[in-house]
């Protein structure tokens, strides 16, 4: 006989082997026991062996790929570590991005890790099952190595010992938290839809693509590791979006409209979260490498453009709040450092006011806004600061019920008035930074009444240690608030000027050079 | 026209698959930024396993990409031979 004997599988046929064949039909419980939650958000599926993976990535490659990485990673970490990396720095100014990173992104990477292994769980297709149990043990991995790089730097420097402790509590710090409470409390499509669509392949790049490049340029080897070897996952998780996206609005004509208000809000809620983002490009790097503005253009507006006209023809439309996101590429970060500078008191990292080279910088890519409404502003604090009076405002921000930004957005046409919309619910007010906020909650507003606003809670008298006396007369609200966030005043937050870390980074520096 | 891109970290392996790109798809532009670099290319790009191997000088599988990728945007497709981007 004439055989032809193959001696090895191609790359589809093995993935069809080690994903969907192993797959089974189950003959004593019923399916809608097993999976039950596949119905109640309103999506249809009626073939999920239509998903495949692009990648057609089998476990078995993931791990020895996975692995790779990991060995990569941790010798990059070590070697930074182990030759004072810290001290190659620009500017331990520098770290205060890595503060804000390791409080508010990190726990997410977590929280993402929980939220994939219910989708691998829960999912009925194995394709999008093996891909979701991929995904949330890099959601892991991400957290792991964060913690670990992140390590090193909490040994000489103030404001990364109590992350965990602050995510739950600092009142920025719920912008990101409330942000993944929200996916993880959804439905499953919505919550793939929202990690791995809106979040994933519309926004990340902009975090760790030119923010990382910015490590890079800062010379933060371990940041640089970390996030690079992250977003190679997050590639992956983009394509996971991307396809379950098409997937979805395959199966069914009726997974249109459910999967449209999924991408306005989604698309909302992150543009919103990189609020943060914006100001760590533009004002908390020492060095530079692109604006929020040109990334923004990059990979907003024409990688999302791009992305928004090839799912055009499902009759996806681009997202709402689009056109607002492009106007305020001139305003955002400029907006979100003022009030960071305000409330630089309250927060967990040291903030200050950019530098007359900074502020030429920031000109020269933001030419016709910055001089005109922001400049004038930073030469007035810093006036202050040389008289003596940095500026610290000691009341508190109103917050916006669903982005729990503080409401200090303009409106789209106008950069000299605030952005102010509300609506009634129940006979209670709410109040939002935008239309693209008060359309999320003019949904569910029975989701969102629930938000836990930093704000509100501390006026309630929720954010104090249990050991306070409000009524006292030299009851001091404030640093009985950063008691309960365990912030030390002026070792991890205030002016960078006068901190310990800038203090003992030229210490540092100075014995590195000399004997 | 809308652009498809990848991005790798900038070191020995992503030179010699960078250079392959380049060598396949005349319109690929690669730009380099700290610490990586981007290739973008009008609507598709293919990578192609043989070119790359014989940048690299061994044998590759497509997959290793993996290990070196920033990010990437368009459609994807890989094969044991191709691994494609396109919006078309």
């Amino acid at each position: 006989m004439d055989t032809k004997v193959k001696t090895r599988l191609n790359l589809r046929e093995r993935y069809n082997l080690m994903t969907r064949d192993l797959d089974w039909e189950p003959s004593y419980q019923s399916i809608k026991d097993i999976f039950p939650f596949l119905e109640y958000e309103g999506i249809k599926v009626h073939d999920w062996d239509k998903f495949e993976d692009p990648f057609r990535m089998t476990m078995s490659a993931y791990w020895k790929y996975q692995a790779e990485k990991e060995r990569k990673l941790y010798a990059i970490i070590d070697a930074f570590a182990q030759n004072n990396g810290h001290l190659t720095l620009t500017d331990a100014r520098y770290l205060n991005t890595i503060k804000l990173f390791l409080t508010g992104v990190t726990p997410l990477e977590y929280m993402s890790g929980h939220g994939f292994t219910h989708l691998g769980r829960h999912f009925k297709g194995a394709g999008p099952k093996v891909a979701c149990q991929m995904q949330a043990l890099d959601e892991l991995r991400h957290a792991q190595t964060q913690l670990h790089a992140v390590s090193n730097y909490n040994k000489y420097y103030n404001g990364f010992q109590e992350w965990r402790h602050w995510h739950d509590r600092v009142w920025y710090l719920s912008v990101p938290k409330s942000f993944f409470d929200d996916a993880a409390t959804s439905g499953p499509f919505e919550y793939i839809l929202s990690i791995s669509f809106a979040f994933e392949y519309v926004l990340t790049n902009l975090l760790f693509v030119p923010f990382i490049s910015g490590a890079a340029y800062n010379g933060d080897m371990s940041a640089m590791a970390f996030g690079f070897s992250a977003q190679s996952d997050e590639a992956r998780h983009m394509t996971l979006g991307l396809s379950v996206i098409k997937f979805l609005l395959e199966q069914d004509p009726d997974n249109l409209p459910i999967i449209q208000r999924w991408i306005d809000k989604w698309f909302w809620r992150g543009y919103r979260v990189l609020t943060l983002v914006a100001m760590m490009m533009d004002y908390m790097l020492p060095k530079r490498v692109m604006s929020w503005k040109e990334a923004w253009e990059v990979y907003g507006e024409e990688n999302g453009g791009a992305l928004f006209r090839d799912l055009g023809r499902y009759g996806v439309k681009v997202p709402m709040g689009w056109e607002q996101a492009c106007k305020e590429k001139d305003h955002l970060s400029h907006m979100a450092w003022n009030v960071f500078y305000n409330y630089g008191g309250a927060a967990s990292f040291h903030t200050w006011a950019p530098s007359p080279q900074d502020m030429d910088w920031l000109s020269s890519k933001y030419p016709d806004t910055f001089d005109k409404h922001y400049r004038p502003l930073w030469e007035h604090y810093a006036a202050e600061q040389k008289a003596g009076r940095r500026f610290y405002n000691a009341t508190l921000p109103m917050l916006c019920q669903t982005c729990q930004v503080p409401m200090f957005f303009t409106e789209p046409d106008d950069p000299t008035k605030i952005c102010y919309r509300e609506s009634t619910y129940k006979g209670d007010k709410y109040h939002f930074c935008s239309d693209g906020c008060k359309h999320i909650f003019d949904n569910e507003p029975e989701k969102f009444i629930q938000s836990w606003l930093p704000v509100h809670q501390i006026y309630q008298g929720n954010c104090f240690p249990a050991d306070v006396d409000p009524t006292q007369p030299d009851f001091d609200a404030l640093a009985e608030v950063l008691r309960w966030y365990k912030i030390r005043p002026g070792e991890d937050n205030m002016d960078y000027a006068d901190s310990p870390d800038k203090r003992n980074f030229k210490a540092w520096r100075e014995q590195a050079t000399t004997n | 026209m809308a652009t498809v891109f990848i991005a790798l970290q900038k070191n020995e392996e992503s030179r010699a698959i960078v250079d392959a790109i380049l060598a396949d798809n005349p319109q690929a532009t690669a730009n380099n930024e700290p610490a990586m670099v981007k290739v973008d290319a009008p609507e598709r790009m293919v990578i192609r396993r043989e070119t790359v191997e014989q940048e690299i000088g061994r044998d590759f599988d497509l997959q290793e990409i993996h290990v070196n990728l920033v990010t990437l945007s368009g459609n994807v497709d890989q094969t044991d031979d191709e691994f494609t981007l396109s919006w078309v």
